[in-house]
């Protein structure tokens, strides 16, 4: 009765057995190890079911799948089990003879009183619920259960509904306890902000919260009533304090966040999902729409480089919520909270809906933008964007967060219409080093690392906070490390939560020290430095945009890789990135990882675009563009979505704003918008279709979800180019799509490999520090804007010291310490650290930490460090 | 969340280590303990305890909670100097602790998890104890008090009200305080165990019955150190 | 009269200090464990296996054949777990053995350790019996001092360390998985099975959870032999254990007797029922065991006997109750123990025993309904073998056998609600109606 097959869910190669069984008179074979609930549903068969989850660990706490069970004895005799078994623990095993509601009276019988037990304390609040409609307790009640209840007696009742956080609200007696919500935590997350409190039949789902538990002195409930006008929640919540009310020092990672900010998780939303009840809704959806109202259109996320599939729920022309896709390539059924709740700001109120011109005024000054028609604009812009191509140049600064179609256009544009290599899209930090690195390891190398194969590898982090910077990535390897096929290392200042939950082995580095440590990895004399090279030959090392910060480490990246024969992958951060790379808005790439240096490159590049030659002159990189413009030296600039304060210098970008012709192409007004001479309006995600690339260059297309008459950015910049004189070619999705598919793969040479050699570290000296800094995966940026109760979730702002710095300035844990360069200061409470010595972490961007406009410097850089004197002043 | 002078963090983070030090490798063993340790400081399982305890064993604050609200010893209010806890489950009940219960709610004027106003006594219906052979049973502090009837217990309630010392059946020469006991629980010996008896009367009613019958296992009759042989005395079922 | 007691681990409960070393050594204590130091480990499991004896903490389960469930050692830790947690109503056996005489239980637990391969034992005891904890603290700081534990167990090489822990209040942790869980610093929430224990206990380690009275029934056959304890108890039941009587009857308490025995023997023993008075109902083991009557006088007290007369002989736990008792107002009680401890982990255990208590208290107070009865007796089917563990079929035991057996007084209660006077069943003098048995809430 037992074969083998090659079975499809196992890693690919091994020989799983199979069993063959029989479910209500079907004999059904499946692999070894498979639920009887699984193999039920592979032949049509419905077990109702609560606490399953697929990527759940088996429970069998709600007892709802029960089915009666025969099984051979040694004989071969069927020897009925005596009681009915829970299907979702149970895994099918040879000549097991199941029968299920279906065929069984004593099934049936089990599942109806199990069914009416879930709702004797249930409310029956169907149509004042979230979930009605779309709920699997409702539906199974109608399927699995009895038309009446016996139950005559008094309902547990609580108060409703808790804040659990800003963002994630509870009504606990809809709650039918099945713990899909805290398996999550524990067994995804990793962080479980909430658990099972109390006991039996006053057990609940919670967080510790003394007024709730009923604690001595716990104060009020947190009950959430309502939001204000900007959708901040509003609570008679002792738990959740503002800022100002916070505990006057941090009281561990424990118990509040190490900022003293309540515990919240950035996966928290997937309880709202799996929650089979309405006991866990999201603050923002809940009351605003019913499932049977909402249309719903699969879509990919636009938050980072994982690509997530999701749902986007809408009605009438407005989205009402996100949910997770069931994509089991990339985020299976998960999101990170951003890709959730983060999109109100498609429709933002400073959303841009017409074109917009800057008329100079009398005295030849810039005036105010005024509305003007799209043919009135192009004409201006493409006035302006001549005059400058044909005189000192024109900049392309597409920006990071584009599809693959309108990074394209990009691309084209500048190289064709505009006759240049200057363009750019990296709005952030970047380098030369960077951008060999790129053309040489990145562009053009189709898919090598997946996400699977992150759950089944040694993994060197490099560069990279897989928590805040790499969302599902986290998932991903925490799942491989839980299962033993995993190993984390990570290159990096300190251990966070994020790396202590995929047990990483931290291998620190001080900021400006990476190349060093990569360099050492094998070293026989350090154990961690040994087990990491002998893990990883074989293994994966992933590397973080802001190595580019880093002189020498993206070569000493590819030192390591080649030297243990380890496969490599980049991950950036914004959703086009890795597209754009491959599309050519690179000053020295072309589409395809073709080398603008190469002329056979450009030779055949100008032959499908139909086009007599390609610019050959190197561009520059955005700083240098940047530079140009505030200089004269170029005269115009394109820019896509750019925000000033995510750039290396802010100040110098808008100063050369200020100086250049600057044609914006925006989804909101931005600074850009402040100083754009034409503005022509482009659609944010929901309102086009595309294409995001993902860090591994696996392309995640997407339909357009909402009707619109907002333009993709290629569209525009087809528009621009004809006025320009060159057909782009690009005026629909098909025409891009075939351009695209037509470009044969590049079989030349590839750029150079980065030979850069590290400089010293920097030595900070008296009263000062190295900077590390990175994004927190929520903070203070655009896409996260109009989501009040996303933003209450967000980790508090902190100035991380290590301990040798705390001692050296005199601050201990919560006392407010000041981060200063020439340019400004950063004040917030300090969290002492283990961190190499003379080091001071601060997030990027977050709310009273705006590291770039503020400081000017990046990670790596010399900053002052000093106790703050005014006493909790936070910028 | 109030937190710890640096004197009692100090007192339980020493405290705490030698808890922890007896799981060796698996310090989450250590939370129980833990939490009676922190009832010995508080009283009852403080926020700032559940705070320390998260700390301690590098766990959330939810994870704690959720273990120190499925215990029923661990309290949520400051406990009473003495937590008198009637068994009123099927048996004691039924032998009188309803009775001894109804009467000292009375008494005392206060219900299940009450505390007097003096800060004496915090009263609790408590399930079986393993003392139904001493029905009806009360505990204080989690010591023995058999045997009871309402009389003795409102004796004793005003005795531990008055600060008179109390003297349980079965245990220590007299009952310490909630917090002691709490200390011991944490796995603190306090020098009493050689107090009180073996034995009270109905745990050696078989044992005293055999002697005067002279009934043994088998092979023991006349030997101290027990059977040689398997000598079968009496002691197999003759079927009928 | 057939059957006699047999003491063999309450022999020297009465002895002076009888919970000290060196009183247990002057009765013969240890001297099992020097027999067995110097035995085969697996030859002690064989032992054990050969004697027959079943698990005394209410399942009885053949102890050497769990023993020879571990896997074979492959270098990392193995444990054994004591189940001294003691909570089921009724039963209160194990509380007085390790009061009087722990280093009993101590040298069962060197013995097993070093049988099964075990070097870190641990001994979960309820949190709420606080002397019993000092005087297990003790004994174990004894044998530590004496050599008995340590590096070098009484200058075997044998390497064993003892951890007694406390509880803090909860019924569902002496189930054994739930147990590990609470050991480890967890919600005491029964785990799922397979992986047994056996397999995956204590720290996803091999363990092996016994009951205290197990344990300390170790020595004694080590030391007389598997052969001796077969020789008293029946063919499947073998040895001898505690019989715990409770309640209305002359002498309440400890009984050391062959299982086998019946409850008319062993009331013989205990002077009768309580004078004047007549036996009602009874448990064989506990209140998660169905209830008995005078019928049942002569069911021999052993696992086949009390199985076949339609009960479970569970942990011997006799709580007897005579005729001045109300059966409704008993059950009542035991359904909010229920309850009460119920874990909240499964469906039908923590929302049944919810729906059963109101239930039983709406009947208890006189404002039941015919339909309440039959309501009762389905969704006790609805919990019985629907639950997580055997905690919720406890819970329906005694309320499907009392309305089998009782129905009539159950149907009384239906107008007008009890009647019975308390005050006649407690064991003093009081004024009923200033305390009536009521219908509590326990705990809550
Ligand atoms: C709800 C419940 C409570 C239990 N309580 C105890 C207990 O207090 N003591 C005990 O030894 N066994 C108890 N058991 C039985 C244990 O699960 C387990 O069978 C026993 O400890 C095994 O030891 P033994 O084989 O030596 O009897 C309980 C079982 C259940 C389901
Ligand atoms: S809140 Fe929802 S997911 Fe969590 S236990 Fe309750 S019903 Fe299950
Ligand atoms: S779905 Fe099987 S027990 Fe919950």
């Amino acid at each position: 009765m037992t074969s083998t097959t090659t079975s499809g869910s196992a890693a690919a190669g091994t020989v799983v057995p199979e069993v063959t069984f029989i479910i209500d008179d079907v004999e059904v074979s499946v692999p070894k190890g498979t639920l009887v609930i699984r193999a039920a549903e592979q032949i049509g068969i419905q077990i109702p079911r609560f606490c399953d989850h697929p990527l759940l660990k088996p429970a069998g706490a709600c007892r709802q799948c029960l089915v009666e069970v025969a099984m051979p004895d040694r004989e071969g005799n069927l020897r009925p089990m005596p009681k009915p078994q829970a299907s979702c623990t149970l895994e099918a095993s040879p000549g097991m003879v199941v029968h299920t509601q279906r065929t069984s009276a004593v099934a049936d019988k089990a599942q109806h009183g199990v069914m009416e037990l879930l709702l004797i304390n249930h409310p029956l609040d169907c149509p004042t619920c979230d979930k009605g409609g779309e709920c699997p307790l409702q539906n199974q009640a109608m399927s699995n259960g009895r038309a009446t209840s016996r139950f005559v007696d008094v309902k547990r009742t609580f108060a409703k509904p808790l804040a659990i956080s800003t963002e994630i609200l509870l009504d606990r007696e809809r709650c039918i306890l099945c713990q899909r919500c805290t398996r999550f935590s524990n067994e995804i997350a990793g962080d479980q902000f909430i658990d099972l409190q109390m006991r039996g039949a006053r057990q609940q789902i919670g967080r510790f919260d003394p007024a709730v538990l009923g604690f001595d002195g716990g104060g009020e409930l947190p009950l959430f009533v309502g939001a204000d006008e900007d959708g901040n929640p509003l609570t008679r919540a002792e738990g959740m304090r503002t800022a100002a009310e916070a505990p006057e020092r941090p009281v561990g990672p424990a118990a509040l966040d190490e900022s003293g900010h309540p515990f919240a998780s950035y996966f928290s939303g997937n309880t709202v999902q799996i929650c089979p009840v309405g006991a866990l809704t999201g603050a923002s959806y809940r009351f605003r729409s019913r499932p049977f109202d909402l249309r719903s259109t699969p879509s990919v996320a636009e938050h980072d480089s994982n690509g997530s599939a999701i749902r986007i729920d809408h009605r009438r022309g407005v989205v009402m919520r996100r949910l997770a896709g069931d994509d089991p390539v990339v985020n299976e059924e998960w999101l990170t909270d951003k890709d959730r709740f983060a999109f109100t700001w498609q429709t933002a109120p400073d959303r841009l809906a017409t074109p917009l011109l800057r008329d100079l005024g009398e005295d030849g000054a810039p005036g105010e933008l005024r509305e003007a028609s799209w043919a009135e604009a192009l004409t201006v812009a493409a006035e302006g964007l001549a005059a400058a191509r044909d005189g000192a140049g024109v900049g392309v600064l597409p920006g990071g967060r584009l599809t693959v179609e309108d990074a394209y256009a990009y691309a084209k544009l500048a190289r064709t219409a505009l006759g240049t290599n200057d363009v750019d899209h990296r709005a952030r930090p970047h380098s030369a080093e960077e951008a060999s690195f790129l053309g040489h390891a990145v562009a053009g190398h189709g898919i090598d690392v997946t996400f699977a194969d992150l759950e089944r590898s040694a993994v060197l982090l490099v560069g990279l906070e897989p928590e805040d910077e790499g969302g599902v990535i986290f998932l991903r390897l925490r799942k491989g490390v839980l299962a033993g096929r995993t190993r984390v290392f990570s290159v990096a200042p300190f251990a966070s939560r994020g790396l202590a939950r995929v047990s990483a082995t931290l291998l620190p580095a001080a900021p400006g020290t990476e190349p060093e440590v990569l360099d050492a990895i094998g070293d026989a004399s350090d154990p961690d430095l040994a087990a990491a090279a002998e893990a990883l030959n074989g293994g994966v090392v992933l590397v973080g945009e802001r190595l580019a910060t880093v002189p020498g480490a993206l070569s000493a990246v590819l030192r390591l890789a080649r030297r243990l024969g380890a496969r490599l992958a980049w991950v950036p951060r914004r959703a086009g990135e890795r597209g754009s790379v491959e599309v050519g808005t690179l000053p020295g790439l072309l589409p395809g990882g073709r080398p603008v240096s190469d002329g056979a490159a450009r030779t055949e590049l100008a032959a499908v675009w139909g086009v007599e030659k390609l610019p050959s002159t190197p561009g520059r990189d955005l700083t240098g563009i940047l530079t140009a413009a505030a200089a004269g030296d170029l005269r115009a600039l394109v820019v896509g979505g750019v925000d000033p304060a995510d750039l290396p210098d802010p100040d110098l970008a808008l100063r050369a704003l200020d100086r250049a012709f600057v044609v914006s192409l925006e989804v909101r007004a931005s600074a850009v918008t402040e100083r754009a001479d034409v503005v022509l309006p482009v659609a944010p995600p929901a309102e086009k279709p595309g294409t995001f690339w993902t860090w591994e260059a696996r392309p995640r297309p997407f339909a357009q979800a909402l009707t619109s008459t907002a333009l993709p950015d290629h569209r525009v910049l087809h528009a621009l180019a004809g006025r320009l004189g060159t057909d782009l070619g690009l005026g629909s999705l098909t025409e891009v799509h075939t351009e695209l598919g037509g470009l044969a793969a590049w079989s030349g040479a590839r750029a150079e490999a980065p030979h850069v050699a590290y400089p010293e570290p920097p030595a900070p000296g008296e009263g000062q520090a190295v900077l590390a800094t990175w994004h927190t995966l929520l903070d203070a940026g655009r896409c996260q804007d109009g989501e009040g109760f996303l933003a209450g979730t967000a980790p508090r702002p902190v100035a991380r010291v290590s301990a040798e710095l705390a001692a050296r300035i005199g601050v201990g844990d919560g006392d407010p310490v000041t981060v200063s360069t020439e340019h400004g200061g950063i004040t917030l409470p300090a969290v002492v650290t283990a961190m190499p010595d003379g080091v001071v972490w601060l997030p990027v961007a977050s709310p009273g930490s705006a590291v770039r406009t503020t400081l000017r410097v990046d990670a790596g850089a010399v900053v002052g460090v000093a106790a703050a004197t005014t006493d909790g002043e936070q910028a | 969340m109030a937190s710890y002078d640096a004197q009692t963090l100090a007192r339980l983070e020493a405290d705490a280590a030698q808890v922890v030090a007896r799981y060796p490798e698996h310090p989450r063993s250590a939370l129980l303990p833990l939490l009676h340790l922190v009832q010995s400081v508080d009283g009852y399982v403080s926020p700032a305890g559940i705070g320390f305890c998260a700390q301690t064993l590098g766990l959330s604050t939810a994870e704690v909670s959720a273990v120190a609200t499925f215990y029923t010893q661990y309290k949520r209010h400051p406990n009473g100097t003495y937590t008198v806890g009637v068994c009123t489950n099927t048996l004691c009940a039924v032998m009188g602790g309803d009775a001894i219960w109804a009467e000292l709610t009375e008494h005392l004027g206060i219900g299940n998890d009450e505390t007097t106003e003096d800060g004496a006594v915090t009263l609790e219906r408590v399930e079986c104890n393993a003392a139904c052979d001493y029905a009806p049973v009360i505990m204080v502090n989690w010591e023995f008090f058999d045997n009871q009837t309402p009389s003795s217990a409102t004796a004793l309630v005003d005795a531990l009200r008055a600060g008179e010392p109390v003297h349980p059946t079965r245990g220590a020469d007299r009952v310490v305080s909630f917090r002691e006991t709490e200390r011991v629980l944490a796995g603190f010996a306090d020098g009493h165990a050689n107090e009180g008896p073996g034995a009270g009367e109905p745990t050696l009613v078989g044992l005293r019955l055999a002697a005067e019958k002279r009934w043994t296992a088998p092979g023991e009759a006349g030997e101290p150190d027990g059977p040689a042989g398997a000598r079968k005395r009496g002691a197999k079922r003759e079927e009928a | 009269m057939a059957t006699t007691l047999t003491p063999v681990l309450s022999k020297h409960w009465d002895a002076k200090s009888s919970w000290t070393l060196d009183a247990y050594r002057a009765t013969g204590g240890y001297q099992a464990l020097t027999t067995a130091l110097a035995t085969d480990p697996a030859d002690l499991i064989t032992a054990v296996k050969e004697s027959g004896l079943r698990g005394r903490g209410g399942a009885g389960f053949p102890t050497g054949m769990k023993w020879g469930f571990l896997p074979a050692p492959d270098g990392g830790p193995r444990y054994l777990v004591v189940n001294a947690d003691e909570s089921e109503p009724g039963t209160c056996k194990d509380i007085p053995l390790m009061m009087a005489t722990p280093h009993e239980l101590l040298e069962g637990v060197i013995i097993t350790s070093y049988a099964i391969g075990c070097h870190h034992a641990f001994i979960y005891l309820r949190g709420e019996v606080v002397h019993v904890y000092r005087r297990l603290l003790q004994a174990v700081q004894e044998a530590y001092d004496a050599g008995l534990l340590g590096q070098d167990v009484a200058g075997s090489g044998f390497q064993l360390d003892v951890t007694v822990h406390a509880g803090a209040g909860a019924y569902i942790c002496g189930e054994e998985t739930a147990l590990l869980d609470s050991l480890e610093g967890r919600r005491g929430q029964p785990r799922l099975k397979p992986p047994f224990p056996a397999v995956e206990g204590l720290y996803s380690r091999p363990t092996v959870v016994n009951n205290v009275e197990s344990i300390a029934s170790v020595p004694s056959i080590v030391r007389y032999g598997a052969d001796w304890f077969r020789s008293m108890g029946t063919e499947r039941s073998t040895g001898f254990g505690l019989f715990s009587l409770s309640g209305h009857v002359q002498r309440p308490g400890q009984y050391e007797a062959p299982l086998g025995i019946t409850l008319r023997e062993l009331l013989d023993m205990a002077g009768g029922i309580r004078e004047g008075h007549e036996l009602k109902f009874w448990t064989p083991g506990g209140s998660s065991t169905p209830l008995f009557t005078a019928e049942h006088l002569d069911v021999p007290l052993d696992y086949e006997s009390v199985g076949a007369a339609g009960s479970m002989l569970g942990t011997r736990a006799l709580q007897i109750f005579d005729d001045s008792v109300c059966v409704v107002r008993a059950i009542t009680r035991w359904a909010e123990f229920y309850k009460h401890e119920s874990c909240g982990k499964c469906t039908p255990c923590r929302e049944g025993t919810y729906w059963l208590v109101q239930v039983l208290q709406r009947i208890e107070a006189g404002k039941g309904t015919h339909e309440d009865l039959d309501t009762l007796m389905d969704v006790c089917d609805n919990i019985l073998g629907r639950a997580f563990c055997a905690l919720g079929d406890g819970a329906t035991s005694t309320i499907t056998s009392g309305l089998k057996l009782f129905r009539e007084e159950f149907e009384a209660h239906l107008n007008g609600g009890c009647p019975f006077d308390p005050a006649a069943a407690a064991l003093f003098e009081y004024a009923s109606g200033s305390a009536t048995g009521g219908a509590g809430t326990v705990g809550a």
